[in-house]
């Protein structure tokens, strides 16, 4: 799987193994490594696929269908710009355009934009807290799974002419039974199903992995802002998504056996559906956004080589943008006629959400200030990801207010807002991010100078886009029309953002690229090819199936910075059994060991079962009946001790490694 | 060259309560669903906000009877459910094994009861939005108590095999009993608003 990692069948001079192993290694930890290295070997064999359990390979599994995922949205939103070029085009029709930006929508923000932050994760957070794996390994690969099913349903439904056509928000009554006949709309309501899941199970782990599995020393005042960000999108996600998994239910159950949630006629109310599906909606933008933080942070910390400035105010603020993110819902409502002084709130804690974002701007201002940043690839995306989402928050104010908002609602000015706030406020840290932990996951560095291109090919083309759309929008051009008169005027600027589109497909193309060809020859990379200061670069990379040959003690948020070969380690976990260290939730004092489970089918099997159930429930509520049954059966599979556990004391290296002797 | 190691090897391989993993899983899985009925319960108080009566007219208030039997069930289901939980933290594998079945008993009967709750809501999902979040939020703690039930049967299970002497079951069970009470008393906020709301507000 991974090719690089220490060992393998040749043998490696000692020098090299401890140059891979890192600052925390031992005297003789070669013969540690071979036994933790068949311990925790992946599942092997024709159907090893079904079976993986290892959050390096879920995590990476997860990062590429995300993209692809992604490349499908791209793809659809290069569609409708080439449809918008020029008036009354006829290349797509309203049925195929309607179809087309409403999974768009639904691709970028169910399958791209939260599950790739999730995925980012599920790779680096056990890294990044020095434990040896996810918490819960079956369950990451249940909500992978559970991912690709989702969207490999919603893009069959698309090629069968029954994809979603009535928005990624599906309001009502236009998704209502009478005013979207046929399964368009289901396919949408079960889609949440699947994602939903998948994101919920990924949050209770990680919620668990940095609560439970930190390295001993990383008190909560130690923890990396990234693994802070991760936290706080995870509480946010257990928060937010339970309420577009009742309205998608709601939604489902009014279309498939005649309930009334959504229909007036029978004392229901559209206006409920918008509350419910913004009040995940709002939030929704954050659990994107916080992770970005944290990336961010990351990438300012390495390449101005200073301690991140500010670093309880950086927390105190993601925690503060959490909660705030929960107080704006009704902000996406303006247009609907609620009762001023509820708008007023919701414009208040609008714009109130501003000063915790503020915060974080001038305290990476300070850490640049005052470090000395090296203009590599990372360090150009956080700061077009500055540029783009401070014009994105200045936009965020100005719809904040109620006058502004109903003048433009419903504008392009709106699509040029939320892409400058997503796509600057997410995607580039994103691909900060990947470029600065490719070598981490592959072993090998990205190349700088295809870097550089695809930066400034995505930076160009990004403002070529979408900057124009804010002035269609001030002139009139509402969002979601498949065409438009000549008379309108709206087609040089329309024009112009259909070319910058292009650029901006090339930009996201020459990244990729990079990638795909950096995986196979970059240049090598070596442990530590940045000079960061976090764990996740104290081992090899690609990091071995078990992560650190000993668990890591740390004193410092920057570990890698204070003396590793001489901070203390951990001996004594067992080298025949997958055990993880659990440690104390706010100290991180060791507490005790704790055994994970082997590859295993059963989280697919589970997984499967469940996906058909959805797809059954597109079409009648009886797959629920046939449904339930056979997914508990998979459940018991899943739960049921695989072998009768061992009596008494289980075997640990600390026997074979007590000479506690650092390399030199 | 040495450095300090910490050997962690006499630490114990199972722990119960907040030092254990699966309690903050457990954790983190109530909240979710507590936000589950939380949303449920929003949008009958939304729903309830559009009508001049309520329940709308020509409908006939919930039966009573069989959702208060219920609570009295579920109340008493905590006894067992405790001596389950305080029997798994002494791994004392006899007391566990009698009161797990003692407490599946009692999710049998409070399903028994849940089903004949039904025949008395007095209106059906389809007739109006009343009845429909009426099903809804009966319908979902359903689904929690045949899950709960269902988890319940397949750990009682296994505590008369093999496995049942492995410490780690224990903490299952023990997070089980953990859970459980979160069904039950998840229970008291919705008999009061499916049967009480309408007849005070």
């Amino acid at each position: 799987v991974s090719g690089a990692h220490v060992g393998r069948s040749t043998p490696v001079p000692d020098v090299l193994i401890r140059e891979q192993m890192g600052p925390y290694s031992l005297a003789g930890d070669d013969k540690l490594h071979e036994a933790l290295d068949k311990t925790w070997k992946p599942a092997t064999g024709p159907f090893r696929w079904f079976l993986q359990v290892d959050h390096h390979i879920l995590g990476k599994r997860f990062i590429i269908t995300a993209f692809i995922w992604f490349a499908l949205g791209g793809i659809l939103a290069l569609l409708m710009r080439t449809q918008l070029a020029r008036p009354e085009n006829p290349f797509l029709s309203a049925d195929q355009y309607n179809q087309i930006f409403t999974m768009h929508g639904v691709t970028m923000m169910f399958l791209f934009a939260v599950p790739v932050m999730e995925a980012v994760a599920v790779y680096m957070i056990p890294l990044l807290v020095g434990s040896r794996a996810l918490a819960f390994p079956r369950l990451t690969a249940f909500s992978y799974y559970m991912f690709l099913f989702g969207g490999i349903m919603i893009y069959a439904a698309f090629l069968l002419n029954m994809a979603p056509d009535t928005g990624w928000f599906a309001y009502f009554p236009l998704s209502s039974p009478e005013y979207a006949p046929g399964k368009r709309v289901d396919a949408w309501a079960q889609l949440v199903n699947f994602t939903e899941i998948s994101a919920l199970a990924v949050a209770i782990e990680i919620v668990v992995t940095v609560l439970k599995q930190r390295a001993p020393g990383m008190s909560i005042n130690r923890i990396p802002l990234y693994v802070w960000s991760m936290l706080v999108t995870s509480f946010m996600i257990v928060f937010a998504m339970p309420a577009v998994m009742m309205a998608s239910n709601y939604m489902a159950l009014d279309r498939l056996v005649g309930t009334h949630f959504f229909n007036p006629a029978e004392g229901g109310d559209p206006l409920l559906w918008q509350h419910m599906f913004w009040f995940f909606g709002h939030p929704e933008v954050y659990i994107i956004f916080i992770p970005a933080l944290g990336m961010v942070s990351t990438i300012v910390t390495t390449f101005c080589g200073r301690k991140v400035f500010g670093y309880t105010a950086m927390v105190l603020a993601q925690i503060a943008t959490g909660f705030i993110g929960f107080g704006l819902w009704v902000h996406h409502m303006f247009a609907t006629g609620l009762p001023q002084s509820g708008e007023s709130f919701f414009t208040a804690a609008s714009i109130m959400i501003a000063i915790p974002s503020g915060v974080q701007i001038f305290c990476w201002i300070a850490t640049i200030w005052l470090g000395k940043p090296r203009f590599e690839p990372p360090l150009l995306f956080v700061l077009g990801f500055v540029a783009i989402f401070v014009l994105g928050g200045l936009s965020g104010v100005m719809v904040a207010s109620i006058p502004i908002d109903l003048q433009v609602h419903d504008t392009f000015f709106v699509v040029a807002h939320l892409h400058y706030v997503l796509i600057g406020g997410a995607v580039f840290p994103l691909l900060g991010i990947l470029y600065y932990w490719f070598p981490k996951m592959t072993g090998r560095l990205m190349n700088a100078r295809a870097g550089h291109i695809s930066f400034w090919l995505l930076f160009v083309g990004f403002n070529l886009t979408f900057f124009p759309m804010h002035k269609l929008g001030l002139i009139g051009m509402p969002r979601r029309i498949y065409t438009y008169h000549p008379e309108t005027g709206w087609a040089r600027l329309n024009l112009l953002s259909t070319l910058g589109a292009a650029v901006l497909a090339a930009g996201v193309l020459v990244y990729i690229g990079n990638a795909l060809v950096s995986a196979k020859r970059g240049r090598i990379a070596g442990r530590n090819p940045w000079d960061a200061p976090t764990l996740e670069w104290a081992t090899a990379s690609p990091p071995p199936h078990y992560n650190f040959i000993h668990v890591p003690v740390v004193s410092d948020p920057e570990p890698l910075w204070h003396d590793p070969q001489h901070a203390p380690v951990v001996t004594g976990l067992s080298t025949i059994e997958k055990e993880v260290l659990i440690t104390r939730t706010f100290d991180a004092e060791p507490d005790h060991r704790y055994t994970l489970p082997t590859p295993t089918p059963w989280p697919f099997l589970t997984a499967l079962a469940t996906g058909l159930m959805f797809v059954g429930l597109m079409f009648t509520p009886w797959a629920l009946v046939a449904g339930i049954p056979v997914a508990t059966v998979m459940a018991i599979g899943w739960f049921w001790p695989t072998t009768p556990e061992k009596e008494g004391e289980v075997p640990s290296e600390h026997a074979k490694v007590d000479s506690a002797e650092a390399p030199a | 060259m040495q450095r300090q190691v910490i050997d962690i090897s006499a630490l114990p391989d199972h722990a119960f309560g907040s030092r254990s993993i699966m309690w903050w899983s457990t954790c983190t899985i109530i909240a979710i669903e507590a936000t589950v009925f939380a949303v449920a319960i929003a949008s009958y108080f939304y729903l309830q906000g559009n009508e001049e009566t309520w329940p709308p007219p020509n409908i006939m208030l919930p039966g009573l009877k069989w959702g208060t039997v219920n609570v009295a069930i579920m109340l008493a289901s905590l006894v067992p459910n405790e001596l389950v939980k305080r029997a798994s933290e002494q791994l004392d594998l006899r007391k566990v094994r009698l009161w797990s079945v003692v407490a599946d008993l009692f999710a049998v009967a409070f399903i028994v009861v849940r089903g004949l709750e039904f025949t008395t809501l007095n209106v059906d999902w389809d007739s109006n939005a009343y009845g429909s979040v009426l099903w809804t939020l009966l319908g979902l703690h359903t689904i929690h108590l045949v899950t709960e039930l269902g988890e319940g049967v397949v750990l009682t299970v296994l505590m008369f095999t093999k496995h049942g002497r492995e410490p780690r079951r224990f903490v299952d069970l023990y997070e089980g009993c953990f859970y459980w009470y979160f069904v039950v008393l998840s229970w008291l906020p919705i008999y009061v608003v499916l049967y009480w709301v309408p007849r005070i507000l």
